[in-house]
């Protein structure tokens, strides 16, 4: 059971269970640091499942997770993000009575060390107002920095959720269908921002748009009925036999 | 108009007030609010003795001590989503800590300035604040109302079995005439007392309100709004709520500690259910999801108090009535509706409401009128009549046996709710066209 040193994130033998259904059926995964990483499979593989074990929101009911070497199972969400993990939710998860701009600043707040303080007035905290200035200009929100996140459109939500998730500067990401429901010109428009907010970090992300798997990610895992059929380059994962046969299954036979 | 309150806030340092003038422009309705609460006692002020007017004195200082509760329990409510059906145990513990600290203080065995005893019952406040909030913030929604709820039966079963702390049912009687003030005030009359109140209410106000601007006020805000996010943002809910609460006990506590020195004299209704539920009329009838509106819903609340008890035994039912139709046509109280004419103000179209608001307060004060009527009717036959009463109206006397009265008031009431329906109808066609006005000039937010 060794984990690998150079790993973001690695997982050793992970098993999780609902009652009697087996949804992740031992899964073995490393994700070296700075590579993009994206995790595909039909419906029900149990992505976002792994996804929640990874992030603490589920805890795993065998095996081991480690973030940076060091294990994080049963560790409470707030406490893995605090050790440089975050994420992004299928279903978008905002804070929609706030503005676009206190979005953001909430996304910073703890990783800026302000913690539960009620002494700091965020007015006058320059720096830290000012950095947020600069993510909304990056997510091409500042248009929009003073209306509530609930009134935003769909694809400005999701803007601002990968907004929230990196803004503290974790080193890990994991978006979960960044791209879903998105028109194809918002589909382009959120990759480039994904691929320049995860700039020199590592990324997992679930995603079904194909197109965008394929231009973002260094290395595809599959994943079927919770478990890893493949984990491999892009071009490699296009020509794998049991891949082509999990997801075109009726066509190839 | 909560947008631009958010963006002042957030902008805080950027927009620096100009001298005076910017001072004055910023913090205008805190200044209007301050000089009114000084200057409103004058108005009953009689100059032929030389008195100023005691029940008015001790109505407006009920004002400024429940604003005080009720804006510590939207700490809760509106800032952090918690609903507290026990917030008045945070204000009666920190009443009693005060009653005992000035006994103690006019005992000599303690020494505290007679300004500063108001931090006494806030210390007492965030102490209990802290202990009883360390066991309900462990959940949140419903089964935390459901613990604030224990926990407020739980004091109030307290209050009546520990005699040293609660007193029993004669509660703590205290004084306020301590000779320990700072400015050598001696606080024997009504009005330096309501000074002092004023006061404490101006600083616990500007507290609350710059708390909200905090890491902490703000995370309280987010994990009300999603609490899953929070988490994933590096906060721990529960903390965010349990430092919260602990805070919002530390407000209520200095509210507990001027209805002290107010009343001299605490009892086991300061913690029992029935002032909790005023915290929570008040700041819903005011709305909940503004900072002043637990203000506004305490100044109602405490007028139909003092005021209509004077006139009628069923001043509560008015105001049950009152929180019901809020709750259900006004869920954002009453700042809420000034906030939804905020879009039609802005296209500059808010005259044109004027001459259908004015349609619509006929068949509303006739409505009004007949509930009334009929309400005062029934309590005449009942309360009234123990009282030894007659239902006057001017000089006419009203017989509530006859049938008359009722049959008048139950028309009154039955045609203007038919009238009133026809009226909204058609003052809903009218909003509906300004509201699509405001949204296609883009003047929603």
């Amino acid at each position: 059971m060794s984990v690998a040193p150079e790993a973001a994130i690695s997982l050793r033998g992970v098993h999780k269970s609902f009652g009697r259904t087996q949804i992740i059926r031992g899964v073995d995964l490393d994700i070296p640091r700075g590579q993009r990483h994206a995790l595909i499979g039909p419906n029900g593989a149990g992505k976002t499942t792994l996804f929640n074990l990874i992030s603490g929101r589920f805890a795993v009911t065998s095996g081991t997770i480690a973030l940076n070497g060091r294990p994080i199972d049963g560790l409470a969400p707030h406490e893995i993000n605090r050790l440089g993990l975050s994420r992004s939710f299928q279903i978008t998860s905002i804070f929609p009575r706030l503005t676009v701009f206190e979005n953001v600043r909430c996304g910073l707040l703890w990783a800026r060390g302000y913690r539960y303080s009620f002494w700091h007035l965020l007015g006058g905290q320059r720096a830290l107002n000012e950095e947020a200035e600069r993510l909304i200009e990056r997510l091409n929100l500042q248009g929009r920095r003073n209306v509530p996140a609930g009134l935003l459109s769909y694809a400005e939500q999701r803007a601002l959720e990968i907004g929230i998730t990196v803004a503290g500067g974790a080193d890990v990401i994991l978006l979960d269908e960044p791209t879903a429901g998105m028109s194809h010109s918002e589909t382009e428009y959120a990759v480039a921002l994904i691929r320049q907010v995860s700039e020199g970090k590592t990324l997992l992300m679930v995603e079904h748009d194909m197109s965008v798997v394929f231009g973002l990610a260094d290395v595809i895992t599959v994943l079927v009925y919770g478990e890893v059929i493949a984990s491999d380059a892009p071009t490699r994962i296009r020509s794998n036999k049991a891949v082509q046969e999990a997801y075109l299954g009726s066509e190839a036979a | 108009m909560s947008t631009d309150a958010t963006q002042r806030a957030a902008q805080g340092a950027a927009l620096a007030p100009n001298g005076y003038v910017g001072f004055a422009r910023r913090y205008w309705l805190w200044l209007a609010g301050i000089a009114a609460a000084l200057l409103v006692p004058w108005l009953f002020f009689d100059w032929g003795t030389h008195r100023h007017s005691g029940f008015v004195l001790t109505m407006l200082s009920e004002i400024g001590l429940m604003s005080v509760f009720a804006l510590s329990f939207n700490m809760q409510m509106g800032q952090a989503g918690l609903l507290s059906f026990g917030h008045a145990i945070l204000f009666g513990l920190g009443g009693y800590v005060t009653a005992h600290t000035l006994n103690a203080i006019k005992a000599g065995s303690m020494w505290l300035p007679t300004e500063l005893v108001p931090l006494a019952g806030g210390v007492g406040g965030l102490i209990f604040g802290a202990a009883f909030g360390y066991v309900a913030t462990k959940q949140r929604a419903t089964a935390f109302a459901m613990i604030t709820m224990g926990l407020g039966e739980l004091v109030a079963a307290c209050a009546l079995m520990f005699m040293g702390f609660f007193g029993g049912e004669g509660g703590i009687s205290t004084d306020r005439v301590i000779d320990t003030s700072l400015f050598g005030i001696p606080y024997s009359s009504s009005w330096q007392v309501y000074c002092l109140v004023v006061a404490w209410t101006a600083i616990a106000a500007i507290l609350m309100r710059l708390q909200t601007q905090t890491p902490l006020g703000r995370m309280a805000n987010a994990c009300r709004d999603n609490f899953e996010r929070a988490q994933f943002v590096g906060y721990d809910p529960r903390m965010v709520r349990f430092y919260q609460f602990a805070l919002s006990g530390f407000f209520a506590g200095i509210g507990g500690a001027l209805y002290v020195l107010v009343y001299e004299i605490v009892t086991f209704d300061t913690v029992a259910a029935a002032k909790s539920a005023t915290a929570l009329l008040a700041t819903y009838i005011g709305g909940a999801g503004t900072f002043f509106g637990p203000v506004l819903g305490t100044i109602v609340v405490v007028l139909l108090q003092s005021g209509v008890s004077l006139l009628s035994n069923a001043w509560l039912l008015y105001v049950g009535v009152l929180f019901i139709i809020m709750v259900m046509y006004a869920p954002g109280g009453m700042m809420g509706i000034v906030a939804q004419h905020a879009p039609i103000a802005r296209i500059g179209r808010l005259g044109e409401l004027v001459v259908p608001y004015v349609r619509l307060l006929a068949p509303g004060l006739l409505a009004v009128l007949g509930f009334v009527l009929l309400v005062e009717l029934a309590s005449f036959i009942t309360i009234g009549a123990a009282q030894g009463k007659d239902f006057k109206i001017g000089r006419v006397v009203i017989d509530p046996h006859a049938a008359l009265p009722w049959v008048a008031a139950a028309a009154a009431l039955l045609g203007a709710g038919l009238w009133l329906r026809l009226e909204s109808r058609l003052f809903r066609i009218r909003w509906d066209a300004l509201i699509a006005d405001a949204k296609a000039k883009g003047a929603m937010l």
